[in-house]
């Protein structure tokens, strides 16, 4: 075993196998970080979560920083809650009669070049029977003071002022409120105006004794641009899953190839140690196994019994034990099987199951920690696959789940390029750490592998 | 009442052991490998050792000689346990073969050092030097680490691989052909065994090693007072390291001898043919060809009828030799042969075949 | 100056190997002759060389060679001098061919040993399918496998006749030398002798010279007419054989000598301790001297050819008053 740590060591003579390196360090540090910030239960709440955890988040809006590449500024996503401790939102209360009026000032700077993709206020209040009434007006840059409308107030309250038609139609000739909103008058094409932007929204409460804390609200302005990762059609942050992904990537990749790697080598070992019905019934259920199509057989799983990760994760451990490697493993296993120390140890007395695991194993061992490495990026990609197919895991965020709902909201034709692109680099990166690591390790402990200097 | 003390003195004192009792006694031992066609439907036997019997003393060394398929390594590992005879038992130091059962077996193989061939396949190679002298004791139950350490030791000192730390911690491939193979002894050496059965310990060496393993080996031998089965094909080395000989054909021991006689005066034809064979470096070599006799051992599937060497001997009596298998004579005490050219009727009882 | 009566006529032979730990003096300037009809015999001990002598003889090079020089004069033509294609087209096979080591198990299998010995008379000769095969029988008849052996594959011969279809192999082209590498080192005592009585035979019938690589002694006597002994890379002591196995020169071979068993007499076999030099490494001075049992302090010195007075040529200070 030290043998194979000292060959390990070699590792630093190779640059690839270096870089390897680095890249899984760098994935597994993701997952570590995601692991800490994001507790299971919490990704798992967050990604199926609608409206009521996305609410503040704007509908596929690209990462943020394609501004640093892009010469028009996109929007930024805005967010002014009136409970937090801000200085851009104002409370202040004033006494009218035995009622209370609150006056809520929303303050914020624009500055991007396109218009914002949507304006939202969340309103909450507390009351017995009489609803608060709101009305809200909106201050320009320019000093132009637009009214925005009057409403009551339910105890949770969703104005969407985009979708106000009364508003539309109060400011002229825009196509859209954001554009009404924003713009700066008289410009053609119709551009931002920018600077400091006021909405200002009185409430006047009807019932006595009312205070302070009955009425709070929000104010969204979503941008077209959100955050490291983008949003997709649920209004999601994109980073979420791209976090997680990667721990269940490298979750699933590892004990995918370690499992059936191992329980293949342990089998072929048996097999060719006891020889005979035991060799002959493995191989025949190798062959027939090689014939079962491996994909349907999980699309079935998948559609009739459970589509679970780590279900599947089994049925294809157990589907893939028996494999073609097998075959190649019983090959060099006859091959140890002669050797003169393996009837030494006959002689001496060793136990069948010692000579199987100490014995014949061991000496696989330095073939099979390349392939194994190699192997990992093939089951992280068989999971995206599977995703792809529409057989991810209903409950985990993945890389290959991302990438199935970019396909189905057809993300490539509306120009969401980042929906795709974001956990497809995730995969190449993945498949290109362990490759270089893998085929240096191949080339350490496989030495004819290794050119005359 | 003296007779009973003595009977008590033999069973209290090991020492009171004869050196010349059997610690091995072979009984018509038949090893046969079925043949199967298809994989299943029988298809005749190998008779890979077709009737051997022999008794080995303590603390004897005896060479087993003969060609590749004679049946000699078969032989080796039926005694080593690889192998389950067909046919006749094996009793070793009062235990049955036939009636082992799995604990026997294993106290039965441990008593057995084994030292083969190659020595450097003989090392697992993913092991240190000090696994694989452990391994036998881990296997066999010495659970004491000390007393594990105090075994190799002593082996690694018995087989001259001193300072014994410079070597604990390498690797097989580290050493060279003559260590590893002393490794190889020393390993068969930790479970101190009874019996030492030697697989062509030097053929696979440089010449100029071969003769200090051999020595080597003798020391062990003589120092340890152990019996040796010493399996070789080199007729030139028996003589520095055997007492006596057992000349191997076709699966069967066609003559028995100690050294010295059977190098002096060979009785079998085969066996005049080997040492016929075996070159001294002389330049006269170059001079004369080798009086050979043609041909190649038999199959071992269908030997032939009466002698199996009579298709190649030059002294075959027609209607004797190819018709009954010859028992075993004994022309000199203690010079056994398989041969009927020894027999009162067919030969004269004293043909001289020298070499 | 270029002699025909010498076959064989080896000067300042170098093949040295680059290796990732440094530069292996495989073969390190070695001297030797062969004369027509003759046998000269090259023992050493695994490791020493003698299997790179017999790749730069017959230039079968791997590609790591570092340095590969010297003159081979073959009947008086420096065939070092020749171009690769040259060389295979001229030399090798059609002059000289190669018993390799283990050539038993080097045969094709999946190929008749018949075409199998025909071959080389099709690539080298230009001969047609048909002269091809009347050479092959001719050469099975030869080496003693029957005939009707040739439409078998190897697996069907026994070891033996898988030697001896080898070395029709090496006699189907009738060159002037063969190259025979550990020719019976994994063979049976009988079928050794056999095959060392064969290869007398060939020799008095065809006339060919033999180059016979080994570390058996007890073999190389069989066919010897002269002796070279290889250590380190270097030849050490090149003699005739009737003087070399009476009295070797040379404290190794003098070693070596003592170190084999012998069935009779009473000499107990000695042996050499310590290890052979490596031929990355070797020492400065003789490349045995940490081994002999006559070092003095010459040794440190790397000592020159030494003409015995005999004829001998010995590599060893020993004799260094002598001839002069």
């Amino acid at each position: 075993m030290t043998n194979f740590w000292n060959n390990f060591k070699n590792i630093t003579q190779y640059p690839s196998a270096i870089a390897g390196l680095m890249i899984i360090a760098f994935l597994l540090f993701i997952s570590v970080y995601a692991i800490v910030t994001i507790p299971y239960e919490e990704a798992v709440r967050l990604w199926r979560g609608g409206d009521e955890v996305w609410r503040t988040y704007p509908r596929n809006a690209q990462p943020a920083w394609v501004n640093i590449f892009s010469q028009t500024k996109k929007s930024n996503t805005i967010i002014l809650d009136s409970l937090d401790e801000n200085d851009n939102v104002e409370k202040t209360v004033t006494q009218r009669g035995e009622n209370i009026d609150i006056t809520l000032v929303y303050t914020f700077e624009y500055d991007a070049d396109t218009f914002p993709q949507d304006l939202s206020l969340f309103m909450t209040a507390r009351y017995i029977e009489k609803q608060p009434f709101a009305s809200m007006t909106w201050i320009t840059p320019d000093g132009r003071e637009i009214r925005i409308g009057d409403m009551s107030i339910r105890p949770a309250e969703t104005y969407r002022m985009t979708q106000d038609s009364r508003l539309l139609r109060r400011l002229g000739d825009n196509p859209t409120v954001q554009q009404g909103l924003f713009i700066t008058p008289d410009s053609d094409p119709p551009r931002p105006l920018a600077g400091t932007y006021q909405l200002i929204v009185e409430v006047a409460l009807f019932e006595p004794g009312a205070t302070i804390d009955d009425v709070d609200a929000v104010f969204v302005s979503y941008g077209e641009v959100y955050g490291l990762a983008g949003t997709d059609h649920r209004r999601r942050d994109l980073s979420v899953a791209l976090l997680w992904g990667t721990p269940i990537a490298l979750a699933f990749g590892l004990l995918g190839a370690l499992g059936t790697n191992v329980i293949t080598m342990i089998i072929a070992a048996a097999g060719v140690w006891y020889g005979g019905m035991i060799d002959a019934t493995i191989q025949r259920i190798t062959e027939v196994n090689l014939i079962l199509p491996v994909l349907p057989i999980l699309i079935m799983i998948g559609a009739f019994y459970s589509r679970s990760i780590w279900i599947i994760l089994g049925v294809i451990i157990l589907l893939s034990i028996f494999g073609a490697s097998i075959k190649t493993y019983r090959a060099i296993f006859l091959q140890v099987k002669e050797s003169s120390y393996i009837e030494a140890a006959q002689a001496y007395g060793a136990s069948n199951f010692r000579i199987i695991l100490n014995y014949m194993i061991p000496r696989i061992i330095p073939l099979i920690v390349p392939a194994l490495v190699i192997g990992i990026p093939s089951f992280v990609f068989l999971e995206a696959t599977l995703a792809i197919l529409g057989l991810g895991d209903p409950l985990l965020p993945t890389w290959g789940k991302v990438i199935y709902d970019a396909q189905v909201q057809g993300a490539l034709y509306n120009g969401f390029y980042y929906w795709v692109l974001e956990p497809a680099a995730l995969l190449m990166l993945t498949g290109l750490g362990f490759s270089l690591l893998g085929f240096a390790l191949d080339r350490i402990f496989n030495p004819r592998l290794r050119g005359v200097q | 009442m003296s007779v009973t003390m003595k009977d008590s003195e033999h069973i209290n004192s090991p020492q009171g052991v004869d050196k010349r009792d059997p610690i091995l006694s072979v009984r018509d031992l038949r090893v046969w490998f079925e043949l199967r066609k298809w994989g299943f439907s029988h298809a005749g036997y190998v008779r890979a050792v077709d009737g051997v019997s022999f008794d080995l003393p303590r603390s004897e060394s005896v060479a087993v000689v003969g060609e590749s398929g004679c049946g000699k390594s078969s032989l080796m590992k039926t005694i080593l346990g690889l192998n389950r005879p067909t046919e006749g038992d094996l009793i070793f130091d009062d235990m049955r073969l036939t009636e082992m059962g799995r604990g026997d077996m294993r106290r039965f193989r441990s008593q057995i050092g084994y030292v083969q061939q190659d020595p450097y396949g003989a090392l697992a190679p993913f092991m240190k030097i000090e696994r694989i002298l452990e391994e036998p004791m881990i296997v066999n139950g010495i659970k004491d680490k000390q007393e594990r350490m105090r075994r190799i030791t002593k082996a690694l000192t018995d087989v001259k691989m001193t300072p014994i730390d410079d070597f604990l911690q390498k690797y097989p491939h580290m050493l060279s052909g003559g260590q590893q193979q002393r490794i190889v002894i020393a390993r068969a050496m930790v479970m101190e065994p009874k019996l030492l059965v030697a697989d062509e310990p030097v053929s696979m060496l440089d010449a100029s090693v071969r003769v200090e393993i051999l020595k080597l080996l003798r020391a062990l031998q003589e120092e340890r007072e152990l019996a040796v089965i010493y399996i070789t094909h080199d007729l030139s080395t028996v003589r520095y390291f055997s007492e006596r000989i057992f000349v191997m054909y076709a699966g069967q021991i066609i003559e028995k001898s100690h050294v010295d006689d059977l190098i002096a005066n060979p009785r079998h034809p085969y066996t005049v043919a080997l040492l016929n064979a075996t070159a001294e470096p002389e330049a006269k070599n170059a001079l004369s060809y080798r009086d050979i006799p043609p041909g190649e051992p038999p199959s071992l599937v269908n030997p032939p009828k009466g002698c199996r060497f009579h298709p190649r001997c030059p002294h075959i009596m027609k209607g004797v030799c190819d018709e009954e298998e010859s028992p075993e004579f004994e022309p000199v005490a203690g010079h056994f042969v398989k041969c009927w050219l020894y027999s009162k009727e067919h030969g004269d009882g004293n043909v001289v075949v020298n070499p | 100056m270029a002699d025909e009566s010498v076959l064989l006529d080896i000067k300042q032979l170098a093949l040295h190997f680059s290796a990732s730990q440094g530069v292996v003096q495989a073969v390190d300037y070695v001297d030797f002759r062969l004369d027509h009809n003759e046998a000269v015999v090259i023992i050493g001990e695994s490791g020493c060389g003698k299997t790179s002598l017999v790749k730069a003889l017959l230039r079968l090079l791997p590609r790591n060679v570092a340095t590969y020089e010297g003159s081979i004069h073959l009947k008086g033509t420096d065939v070092m001098k020749l171009s690769d294609e040259q060389f295979r087209r001229q030399v090798r096979w059609v002059r000289m061919s190669l018993v390799p080591q283990a050539a038993m198990n080097a045969l094709n299998p999946v190929i008749r040993v018949g075409d199998q010995v025909a071959e080389p008379a099709i690539i080298h000769l230009g001969l047609d399918k048909e002269q091809a095969m009347k050479q092959a029988v001719q050469m099975f008849q030869h080496v003693g496998v029957p005939i009707d052996f040739m439409t078998r594959y190897p697996f069907e011969l026994s070891g033996g006749m898988r030697q001896r279809v080898a070395i029709a192999m090496a006699l189907v082209t009738v060159p002037d030398l063969i190259v025979l590498d550990e020719p019976t080192s994994a063979l049976d005592v009988l079928t050794q002798a056999n095959i060392m009585n064969l290869l007398k035979r060939i020799k008095k019938e065809m006339g060919t010279s033999y180059i016979l690589i080994t570390h058996d002694i007890g073999t190389s006597s069989e066919l010897a007419d002269s002796v070279a002994v290889m250590y380190a890379g270097q030849i050490v002591e090149e003699s005739d054989a009737m003087n070399f196995f009476s009295e070797p020169l040379h404290p190794y071979s003098q070693k070596l000598m003592s170190s084999v068993p012998r069935l009779h007499g009473d000499t107990e076999p000695d042996f050499i301790t310590g290890q052979p030099p490596s031929l990355i490494n070797p020492p400065t001075g003789c490349r045995y001297a940490d081994r002999c049992h006559k070092r003095f302090e010459k040794c440190d010195e790397e000592p020159p050819i030494i003409e015995h007075h005999d004829g001998r040529r010995v590599k060893c200070w020993l004799y260094a008053d002598e001839g002069g």
